[in-house]
């Protein structure tokens, strides 16, 4: 028995390093399996990094005054000295109507004939705001921005006139891991969630789908590889590509984009491997499922990219998804990714959200690579 | 010449339904997104889980929470005993917010002095966190106006703001999102179709057959542009009947005004995928190369995040994305009953970029046979 297994042994590590060296030559001569494990990334990190972000500043305000006074003049000051408003003011509400329209301003405030007689009279005077609602997001954010321009003037006049404006519940509030709220911290590390999902399952999903269209598969399958060979032999090398891909996005985040680590590196790589495995596990399904390279390409897009932007909690909170919708997110990897990348960049190591996120992508690697196997198997017989 | 054309087309589209599986991959995908995505993409947060730590049992801390239990956006309530617990909570992504009543609260509230109410806000999510402090803080201006109403001794703030939001009044953000899946979906479509289809000959090694058939190459661009062309229209209504149907999402503007910004954006879209398709030399490639040019497409065209928030550069960056034109033009037909005037600062560079890309691949076609 040992004798006759160990021979077979060497001939199946030589037949793997063939196999290895097959694929290494076909991604260094095709470029473009090299160019998407590492140019995308930069361009996507660099374009999110520099360019995405849901921080609003010099939101375009018109402001129309109806009857002018100490008041209003005073109250424009106050508007005009926000960093988050740019306020133009325009002669009447006509203007200020068509301006809106023309979403040369995203809101319109209007103070009325009576509104400095309403105030030196104690009642509260009502100033009409107008937004463009179509954004709502944005809509609601420009609308805080007012009202705090709003308390801040009239919180200035209480305190010349030696009064306090006081409210009788006063807010404190403070955001924990991201105080000053920037949005880049939470974009880079959801980012690289979705780029190792794009790389994993791009690269791999029409590794196998091309030997089909270009029938290099009969000729493997005349040859002794077992079919478990063949799938290791395109997993290995994407494999290294991918983490390749995967250590300049942290690189990245962490060097160019300062968004801090408070988790361990080690423990960052260990989940970062599994989850790799899980989505070269849905390519290389997509890739033997699917003869065709149009196919393939489709549905790879199709079920890893889209779900992994829109159904993983990257912009879009999951808790507001209604029911069916938040089970479906459960059986998208890279929702678990992020869960993990989110804390491990910006809250550290809680273990109690890495245990679950890294049992979840295990499993989710185990019955995909599992899957992927069987199937290849029947096609074969 | 145009019955090659249409013998072209026949042939492209024989090529993209003859298999099954290529045909499933066309229709199905963009319905199931469509409703899957249009109920998943909202920014407008529907079950805030918090908890709450009150060290005061008075009738005015009550009242205050009774706020938060009535809000149909706060569902899921967690009672602590201290606020290490909450911390935890908040550790584990259990919690998005702890609200602490501290024990002097009514107290000092009956005396006629502020009292203070401490949030603490899970803020890994930026976006997520500043909404939720919003929601917090309407609750508790509710509160403070009808406190101000009830106890005399409290003086009223002396302006307030009367808000209307026009084209969108409940500041729903589906509505926003939406119609702008349509270009999203559109778009995947349209570089697919026209991306591959080259590319797909190129590897198959027809494309040099077809090369030295009298076929002009602008009859062939026509022949590889058309197909695409009519499945993205004909997909595009689908997508438009069900943000109507489904979604409910108002279609106030004209339908010509949208078909004929539909068209446009097609044609500016398969001319970009065509150009790629002409460079690519594999289908890989020209994978690559739809998804490099799509996915940073999708970033700056206004999707999600504002444009307006960009840097300048990126904002100028942005003026070659046909998408960021057509996300106007969705827009601005659905919700706000954009005119053809008002809208016709997006419908010529969507023609410009069909244009020069058109004319480029087929310069390509030309002088790219390897």
């Amino acid at each position: 028995m040992i004798k006759t297994s160990a021979p077979w042994q060497v001939n199946r590590m030589r037949r793997l390093r063939g196999l290895l060296r097959k694929e290494l030559l076909q991604i260094v001569r095709d470029p473009s399996s090299i160019a998407i494990a590492f140019v995308m990334p930069m361009v996507l990190l660099l374009l999110f990094g520099y360019g995405v972000s849901l921080n609003a500043r010099n939101v375009p305000v018109a402001l129309v005054i109806d009857q002018p006074s100490g008041v209003t003049a005073d109250f424009a000051s106050r508007f005009r000295y926000s960093e988050y408003l740019s306020v133009v003011q325009l002669p009447n509400m006509r203007a200020a109507k068509r301006a809106l329209r023309a979403h040369q301003v995203d809101a319109v405030i209007h103070l009325r004939a009576r509104f400095a007689t309403e105030m030196q009279a104690g009642r509260s005077a009502p100033i009409q705001v107008l937004l463009n609602g179509v954004d709502a997001n944005t809509a609601r954010i420009v609308r805080g921005y007012i009202e705090g321009s709003l308390s801040g003037w009239l919180q200035q006049r209480a305190a010349r006139q030696g009064q306090q404006a006081a409210s009788p519940v006063m807010l404190a509030s403070r955001i924990w891991f991201n105080p000053n709220v920037r949005s880049r911290n939470y974009l880079v590390p959801g980012l690289i969630a979705v780029i190792m999902t794009l790389i994993g399952a791009m690269l791999t999903a029409l590794v196998v789908a091309r030997e089909w269209e270009r029938g290099t598969m009969e000729a493997l399958m005349v040859t002794p590889i077992t079919i478990g060979e063949v799938l290791l032999g395109k997993l290995l090398p994407y494999f290294l590509l991918g983490m390749g891909g995967m250590a300049l996005s942290v690189a990245m985040a962490l060097w160019l984009f300062d968004v801090p680590l408070r988790g361990s590196v080690w423990v960052l790589l260990t989940v970062s491997a599994v989850f790799m495995l899980a989505a070269l596990g849905m390519g290389l399904l997509i890739s033997v499922s699917s003869r065709s390279q149009f196919v393939a390409g489709q549905a790879a897009i199709v079920s890893t990219f889209l779900p992994a932007f829109l159904l993983s909690g990257f912009i879009f909170d999951i808790h507001s998804m209604t029911g069916p919708i938040r089970l479906l997110t459960y059986i998208v990897p890279a929702r678990y990714f992020i869960s993990f990348l989110q804390t491990s960049f910006l809250a550290g190591d809680v273990w109690p959200v890495i245990l679950v996120d890294v049992s979840a992508l295990a499993i989710m690697a185990a019955i995909l690579l599992g899957i992927t196997l069987r199937c290849s198997r029947k096609r074969l017989d | 010449m145009w019955q090659r054309v249409f013998h072209l087309m026949l042939k492209e589209f024989l090529a993209l339904l003859k298999d099954p599986a290529s045909r499933a991959v066309l229709v199905l995908p963009p319905i199931v997104q469509t409703i899957i995505f249009g109920y998943a993409a909202t920014l407008d947060l529907s079950h805030i889980r918090y908890g709450v730590y009150v060290e005061d049992r008075a009738a005015p801390a009550r009242e205050l929470l009774a706020r938060f239990a009535g809000s149909p956006t706060f569902t899921g309530r967690v009672r602590l005993d201290s606020l290490e617990q909450g911390r935890a909570l908040i550790d584990r992504g259990e919690l998005l917010l702890v609200v602490h009543i501290g024990p002097r609260f009514s107290a000092q509230l009956l005396r006629h002095r502020p009292a203070s109410v401490q949030v603490i806000v899970d803020g890994r999510n930026s976006n997520t966190a500043v909404i939720a402090q919003g929601y917090v803080r309407e609750i508790v201006n509710r509160f403070n106006a009808r406190w101000i109403a009830e106890h005399p001794g409290w003086q009223p703030p002396l302006a307030h703001l009367v808000i209307r939001a026009w084209f969108n009044p409940n500041l729903e953000s589906r509505w926003f999102i939406i119609p702008g899946i349509i270009g999203l979906l559109l778009q995947v479509v349209a570089m697919l179709v026209a991306g591959l289809s080259i590319a797909r000959e190129r590897e198959s090694g027809t494309f040099d057959q077809l090369l030295v058939t009298p076929v002009r190459p602008l009859e062939i661009l026509l022949g590889k542009a058309l197909p695409g062309f009519l499945v993205g229209l004909a997909e595009g209504t689908l997508i438009v009947l069900i943000a109507v149907l489904w979604f409910q999402v108002p279609l106030v503007g004209q339908l010509t005004v949208l078909y004929a910004g539909m068209a446009l954006f097609l044609f500016a879209t398969i001319g970009v995928g065509l150009a790629i398709s002409a460079l690519a030399l594999t289908m890989q490639q020209g994978l690559l190369g739809a998804f490099l040019f799509m996915v940073p497409s999708v970033l700056l065209s206004g999707f999600a995040t504002p444009i307006a928030n960009m840097p300048v550069i990126v904002q100028y960056l942005t003026l070659l994305n046909p998408l960021r034109y057509f996300m106007e033009i969705l827009r601005g037909v659905f919700l706000e009953d954009a005119s053809l005037p008002l809208l016709m600062s997006q419908f010529w560079p969507l023609l410009v970029i069909g244009l020069a890309n058109l004319a480029m691949a087929g310069w390509l076609f030309r002088h790219r046979l390897h």
